[in-house]
């Protein structure tokens, strides 16, 4: 089938989709945007999170099917452009604090913490453990996530 | 951070400073490239198909159904493989794919290549395998009765010669069990293998260590090593689980066999098959003290389960002998340790390697014997502690700083956190608690342990690095090239600092890792800053040197801010004009300080290069009702010798503590008959950012002489003493005697 979408400002048209194939496996192998990440594809890790029409979802629990006609934003749609200075304030504060280690977690808890801070822009300590309880990260121990999402509240 | 001994000038972004990660910008924008995101034109999948039984023989194997579908490239099987159909660390003795048997659930029998992934899975379930069940062998007991021994090390060594009696006036023993943990690092097992037009194989990886996956693949592939080239792929976390190979020579079969690039990746179910676990442990310990808590005596039995092959059992179980005391001074020592052969899951590297069994049991020992002659728990550790110029019990001697009481003293003096709030997010369980917090009693433990760092036993251990000076874009440039995994903790900022400081350049590239360039080593044993930072280290004074002796005078001058300076300031030369066109390029092999094998009857031997230490308190608020544990806070405090990155150092120290916590109240691979119970993230579960406190951090840096810059290993101390940490925690809360991690709800509360 063919799956037609706007993904991260541009319309994409992926063809001979599969129907089991997941927005994840699209955008991934199809659309060239691996930003969003597969660590568990069972809707368990909070990896391959992106914005379906303005709402946070796992993207590997999303039938590609579901996607017609929608909007998705990735990861590599939240900076402006290239570079430090383009980037927006949720990457920038998960650089600065040193909260990304292999980084595996990182794209889909920038769009966890994105989403949180344009919701909530003053988060506690409490809301935000809640808000991310959805996405793991087996390097950090959480705490320098904890720091940026408080530094990029801030900024 | 507390005094250093050595310290080199501070250079920005040089050593000493949290300079930023040079794949940061990268990986925060989605486009950092792992080892699951690599594509190529004509592209195939692979897919495994593997063993449902812990232990068959394979009587048949039909690949007819398979080979008819649409799309399906090849289908191989043991008579396949061209070159030697085993592979290994040490041992070659784990089956590229099963060869008449099977020994362990989930052991790979037949490849496939597809062009959709769906295809090759589909394809994969049309193989037909007949196999013949046989009873796994599932206890390690009976393995070790059988004589399914892997290795045996003995550790003996006593106060007085002939005085083999062991008596004490105080008496503690105990029996302690640690289940099986993974290191579910989130990157899938993943890659791509190209087929080249000289008959070999590019293959894109995410390993711990290039070039001994490269010997093992070109082994199997019977080819010569320059034929398998491998690169490193972005490493989406490891934590010893990729230091046995998984994909690599299944996709290059495929990939040769088809003459198109084949792409495997694990999905998270075949992840829990496709690496290697920690080692599950039984350990029997007895512990002699005077009355007033000195140690007299240590006795140990202890029994790994390393599974179905060998992989890095041998070591594993010399680790667990040899550190199986802990951080203190014992005068007599007698460990008995085993790693046995079963049908379960195999064992091998996960961070903390053998150390983190021991530790578990000998902190839980301490604690009894603080409680059997009624001394506070840190102060009888303090009364024991090791320190310069102990003596291990394998007779080494420790040469450099051993602070273990005082860095006991840092987590006890820390102020406790304050009470709950009440905020029902706050109780154990969370929200899901039902209860108003009636039954919830707080509790405080403490533990330290001891880790060695860089490879041990004589092992010859080396790390390579190629760094070359030349002017670019009108500008001194410096390119480090090695083939040391950057697995996350920082090894390619940390490599570019030590450029810099060296060199006095600010523009640095940390180029691929790969096998162009000589071995580096693992990326384990946290020795990688160590070896290949002394590597890089090394490799940047002889091009110094070189560079120098141009001007004559080498020894008087310094290189600094792109410039060549004399002792009272006055710049020389400027490394543009000097330099101009030419390229100055160093490639040196750079190797520790020889260790020693140990002596097979006694374990008496100089095996390790440095011994690496921390300590944890835990604060814990249990409900005694529901069994339900909230770690409140974690303070850990380890001495790291010099902080080369701070901001990395404290990182590492938090991601090993959570995976310490993980261990004590919640990670475990259950195996049921030789069978995973739980291979998803749904049903093994890893610390959530609800499950993890605030960790409070002391960095000490007590510089080792023998150790570039004074550094110590970083990335294991911090994960073997927060399990034990946890635990005693909870007993304090709760009154329990708590012997098996991880900790359950029904061994508190029933
Ligand atoms: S990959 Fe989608 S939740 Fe884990
Ligand atoms: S940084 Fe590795 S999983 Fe989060």
């Amino acid at each position: 089938m063919r799956v037609t979408c706007v993904v991260n400002g541009e319309t994409r048209e992926a063809d001979d989709v599969w129907p089991g194939e997941s927005l994840l496996f699209v955008l991934r192998e199809r659309l060239g945007l691996p930003g969003a990440k597969n660590a568990c594809e069972q809707g368990e890790c909070g990896s391959c999170t992106v914005y379906l029409d303005g709402q946070p979802v796992c993207a590997c629990l999303v039938a590609a099917g579901q996607a017609q006609g929608r909007t998705v934003t990735t990861v590599e749609g939240l900076a402006p452009g290239s570079g430090e200075e383009q980037l927006d304030r949720v990457q920038r504060a998960f650089l600065a604090t040193g909260a990304v280690q292999c980084g595996f977690c990182t794209p889909g808890l920038i769009v966890a913490v994105h989403d949180l801070l344009a919701r909530d822009p003053a988060p506690s300590d409490p809301d935000i453990r809640e808000a991310l309880a959805g996405n793991l990260c087996r390097c950090t121990g959480y705490e320098k996530i904890m720091e940026a999402v408080r530094l990029a509240a801030t900024s | 951070m507390t005094v250093s001994t050595v310290a080199p000038a501070t250079v920005e972004g040089g050593v000493g400073t949290s300079a930023r990660r040079p794949d940061g910008i990268l990986k925060v924008a989605g486009e950092f490239a792992y080892s699951s995101d690599l594509w190529a034109d004509e592209m195939l999948w692979g897919a495994t198909v593997r063993s449902p039984h812990p232990s068959a023989e394979i009587r048949a194997i039909d690949i007819t159904a398979a080979v008819a579908l649409p799309g399906v490239y090849a289908v191989l099987t043991a008579a396949d493989v061209p070159g030697a159909r085993h592979y290994g660390l040490e041992v070659v003795d784990q089956p590229v794919l099963a060869i008449d048997e099977v020994r362990y659930e989930g052991e790979p029998v037949a490849i496939v290549a597809a062009d959709h992934p769906e295809t090759a899975r589909r394809a994969a379930a049309r193989i037909t395998v007949e196999y013949a069940v046989r009873a796994p062998v599932t206890d390690p007991e009976d393995a070790l009765s059988r004589g399914d021994l892997v290795r045996h090390v003995p550790v003996r060594r006593f106060a007085s010669a002939g005085g083999t009696a062991l008596t004490a006036d105080v008496v503690v023993t105990g029996t302690y069990e640690v289940g099986m943990q993974d290191q579910a690092f989130l990157g899938p097992e993943s890659g791509l293998a190209v087929p080249a037009e000289d008959g070999g194989i590019d293959l894109f990886v995410a390993t711990q260590w290039l070039h001994v996956d490269q010997k093992q693949v070109a082994a199997c592939l019977g080819l010569p090593a320059e034929k398998v080239r491998l690169s490193l792929a972005g490493v989406g976390g490891a934590f010893g689980a990729r230091e046995d190979l998984s994909m690599q020579v299944h996709a290059s079969l495929l990939a040769l066999h088809t003459g198109k690039p084949v792409k495997m990746v694990y999905g998270r179910e075949e992840s829990f098959f496709g690496h290697v676990h920690r080692h599950p442990a039984r350990l029997s310990y007895e512990h002699g003290a005077t009355r007033d808590g000195k140690l007299l005596y240590v006795k140990a039995r202890i029994v790994l389960d390393g599974g179905a092959y060998t992989s890095s059992t041998p070591a594993v179980v010399a680790n667990a002998a040899t550190l199986g005391v802990g951080p203190y001074d014992v005068p007599t020592v007698v460990v008995e340790a085993y790693g046995v052969y079963t049908n379960n899951p195999p064992c091998g590297a996960m961070r903390g390697f053998g150390a983190v069994q021991a530790c578990f049991a000998y902190e839980s020992q301490m604690d009894k014997l603080a409680a059997e002659v009624g001394l506070d728990p840190v102060e009888l550790r303090r009364r024991n502690a090791m320190t310069t110029g102990s003596v291990m019990p394998t007779g080494q001697l420790v040469h450099g700083p051993a602070p273990v009481a005082d860095l006991l003293a840092l987590v006890r003096d820390r102020p406790l956190p304050p009470a709950a709030t009440g905020d029902p997010r706050e109780r154990p369980g969370g929200v899901a608690n039902t209860t108003r917090g009636e039954g919830v009693v707080r509790g405080v433990g403490y533990a330290i342990g001891i880790k060695n760092v860089c490879f041990s036993e004589g092992f010859d251990d080396f790390a390579t690095a190629r760094v070359r000076l030349s002017v670019v874009g009108g500008e001194p440039a410096v390119l480090v090239h090695t083939a040391a995994a950057e697995v996350g903790q920082g090894l390619v900022t940390v490599q570019a600092q030590i450029a810099r400081t060296e060199l006095g350049v600010t523009k640095v590239t940390v180029a691929t890792a790969d096998t162009s360039v000589g071995s580096a080593g693992s990326s384990s044993a946290s020795r990688q800053t160590y070896m290949t930072g002394g590597a890089v280290r090394a490799a940047c004074q002889a091009v110094k040197a070189t560079v120098l002796a141009r001007v004559g005078r080498a020894g008087e001058l310094a290189l600094v801010d792109g410039k060549v300076v004399a002792s009272d300031g006055a710049v020389v030369a400027s490394l543009v004009d000097l330099l101009g066109n030419d390229v100055v390029e160093e490639t040196v092999e750079w190797r520790h300080k020889p260790t020693r094998p140990l002596d097979p009857v006694t374990g008496q031997g100089d095996a390790h290069v440095q011994y690496a230490f921390a300590a944890h308190r835990a604060v814990v608020d249990v409900d005694t009702e529901l069994g339900l544990v909230r770690v409140v806070e974690i303070a850990t405090a380890q001495d790291v010798g010099k902080a080369v990155n701070p901001q990395a150092v404290v990182g590492q120290i938090q991601g090993g503590t959570a995976q310490g916590l993980g261990l004590a109240v919640m990670e475990e691979v259950q195996v049921v008959d030789g069978v995973i119970r739980n291979p998803s993230f749904t049903d093994y579960l890893i610390p959530t950012i609800l499950d993890m406190p605030p960790m409070a951090v002391d960095v000490l840096e007590m510089g080792d002489p023998d150790a570039p810059y004074g550094l110590r290993g970083v990335g294991e101390p911090p994960t073997i003493s927060s399990t034990p940490a946890v635990v005693a925690a909870i007993r304090a809360a709760t009154g329990r005697p708590l012997t098996r991690v991880p900790v359950r709800p029904e061994h508190i509360a029933l």
